[in-house]
């Protein structure tokens, strides 16, 4: 029987630690509303699907919320991608701002912060379709509030389509320009991916891909805080012990979420599909990835050994809870985003983080360079090249990589940017001013890389 | 899923903490397997494993009550089924 030291225990990781389950995310297939001949009749199909099925999903959380006494942060939608989706009536870029502005009404009907899904799949090539849907973006993510987009631009077994990383370079400063006025914040809602996974739960890069099943409930952990409390009390042990005390944290961690997603799946009557094991960190303090390393022993996120810290916490995070979850998926790893992490902050503020740092730390941790804020003049080809050097990362270590990059037009570098909640607050982080725009125009695909004689 | 909850206590210690709540359970059909309590850094720490089956209002409403009656005493009280506890601590 629970005896009492194991009840407190739990209930001081959710109410001091800042234990909680980031998100319940239902994927919805839509590939069954694509029949519709015209515009209006497939908005009105996406609009009745996604409703029918998503209709108790905040509800359901928060019932789940209140009997359990964990809190469980968002209730989220995600979506087959919508250039699929739209790809058959869709003859403009502003048919799909409108296919966009349906599913803001929705996702605003349901109560749910964030969709996502509206996205394209051009590993390889862009159809038409996904051309639009990319040129839609600074239109679409103004437009709408809710609405998260992704374009995947490369993966392990198809190579890296250059010239959807070039063409997103632009949008992704077309988006900033186009969201000026709220501090480019429409880049918030926007992810390039290599290796996307069908299955992530959390935003901005959550679709519902192809082979998922009609309906489905993903659940994101979290728990940053919980490592972070039991990593303090083995200051001065061995790796043995950092590495046991992070497995066992990871698996109480992530049980939560199995039983939460168990939970939402038989009461909505959707099958579970994964359970996405991340420390996902907010900016509250103590909730941190960031302070977890410190905890670790460095000064500061940023300092060398930062990656090999990274790297041990990603992997016993991923040993701990494979163990307490019978489906693992999405991203499953550390986060280690700037804005929405206090000691990365810190970090970049005292001036111990660098872009370069954090690209060699998503080598060895899910997912990517993630919100982060650069000077609104940085050219379009420069961001393309920082989209190529992640995926290239991706697509080499056959893992996922991901670039939620904020250009801040107005702002330079040392200046800062608050989007409040859990979003955070961005400094401005200084840009290799060094010219690719050379390598990033020559179009074309980067092959995909051998698989043998690995080094 | 087993219908058992966990009904924990915290706060500063005062006469009748252990009355008023059972008197509440008791008019709530909730039945009582277990109680036991603990201090911890000066503050007193109950817990309860009740059975639910027969509660006679539903779990949300029990819950929100009981944490009501909490703020009248000047403690924190929360029901939370029993699974939170059992898969973190139990393989």
């Amino acid at each position: 029987m629970i005896n009492i030291s194991e009840v407190i225990e739990t209930n001081k990781m959710i109410e001091q630690e800042n234990l909680d389950v980031r998100t319940i995310t239902m994927g919805i297939s839509l590939l069954d509303c694509t029949g519709a001949t015209t515009l209006q009749a497939l908005k009105r199909n996406v609009y009745d699907k996604i409703m029918s099925k998503a209709r108790d999903l905040v509800r359901t959380g928060e019932d789940i919320s209140r009997e359990y006494g964990i809190p469980i942060v968002n209730k989220r939608v995600s979506i087959t991608p919508a250039a699929i989706v739209g790809g058959g009536v869709c003859k403009s870029s502003d048919d799909f701002v409108g296919l966009a502005e349906t599913l803001d009404e929705v996702a605003k009907a349901l109560g749910i912060n964030f969709l996502g899904g509206f996205s394209a799949i051009v590993s390889k090539g862009m159809t038409r379709a996904d051309e639009m849907l990319i040129r839609s973006l600074p239109q679409a993510l103004a437009q709408t509030e809710r609405v998260c987009s992704s374009v995947n631009v490369g993966s392990t077994r198809t190579g890296i389509n250059m010239d959807a990383v070039r063409l997103l370079g632009q949008t992704i400063k077309d988006i900033a320009l186009a969201t000026t006025e709220r501090d480019s914040f429409g880049c918030v809602k926007f992810v390039a991916l290599c290796n996307a996974p069908d299955d992530n739960p959390f935003m901005a890069g959550a679709f519902h891909g192809v082979s998922e099943p009609d309906a489905v409930i993903n659940v994101g952990v979290s728990g940053p805080g919980v490592v972070k409390y039991a990593l303090s009390h083995v200051h001065g042990e061995t790796f043995e012990v950092l590495c046991e005390t992070v497995k066992k944290t990871a698996f109480k961690i992530t049980r939560v979420g199995q039983l939460v997603a168990q939970e939402a799946s038989r009461r909505l009557g959707v099958p579970f599909g994964i359970i996405d094991l991340s420390l996902a960190p907010t900016p509250a303090v103590g909730d941190s990835v960031a302070d977890i390393l410190k905890e670790m022993g460095l000064q500061a996120a940023g300092a060398p050994g930062t990656t090999a810290a990274l790297a041990l916490l990603n992997d016993q995070v991923k040993k701990g809870g494979v163990m307490a979850s019978s489906y693992v998926g999405g991203l499953s790893g550390a986060f280690i985003p700037v804005s929405e992490d206090q000691g990365m902050i810190d970090s970049v503020r005292a001036g111990a983080l660098t872009i370069e740092k954090l690209e060699a730390m998503t080598c060895v941790c899910s997912v990517g360079l993630d919100m982060i804020a650069i000077p609104g003049d940085t050219p379009a080809t420069t961001i393309s090249g920082i989209i190529a050097d992640e995926a290239a990362i991706g697509m080499i270590n056959q893992k996922t990589t991901a670039v939620r990059i904020l250009p801040i037009i107005g702002k330079k570098v040392g200046d800062e940017v608050s989007y409040g909640g859990l979003l955070g607050m961005a400094p401005v982080m200084p840009v290799n001013r060094f010219d690719c725009s050379e390598f990033v125009n020559r179009g074309g695909r980067i092959p995909a890389p051998i698989h043998s004689f690995k080094n | 899923m087993t219908n058992k909850a966990i009904i924990t206590v915290v706060g500063k210690d005062t006469v009748g903490i252990i009355a008023k709540v059972c008197t509440y359970l008791a008019d709530n059909g909730v039945n009582i397997l277990d109680i036991s309590q603990t201090i911890v850094q000066q503050y007193f720490n109950m817990m309860m494993i009740v059975d639910a089956s027969g509660m006679t209002k539903p779990f949300e409403t029990v819950g929100a009550e009981l944490n009501e009656l909490g703020k009248e005493i000047g403690v924190q009280i929360k029901c939370q089924r029993e699974e939170i506890f059992d898969k973190m601590h139990r393989i």
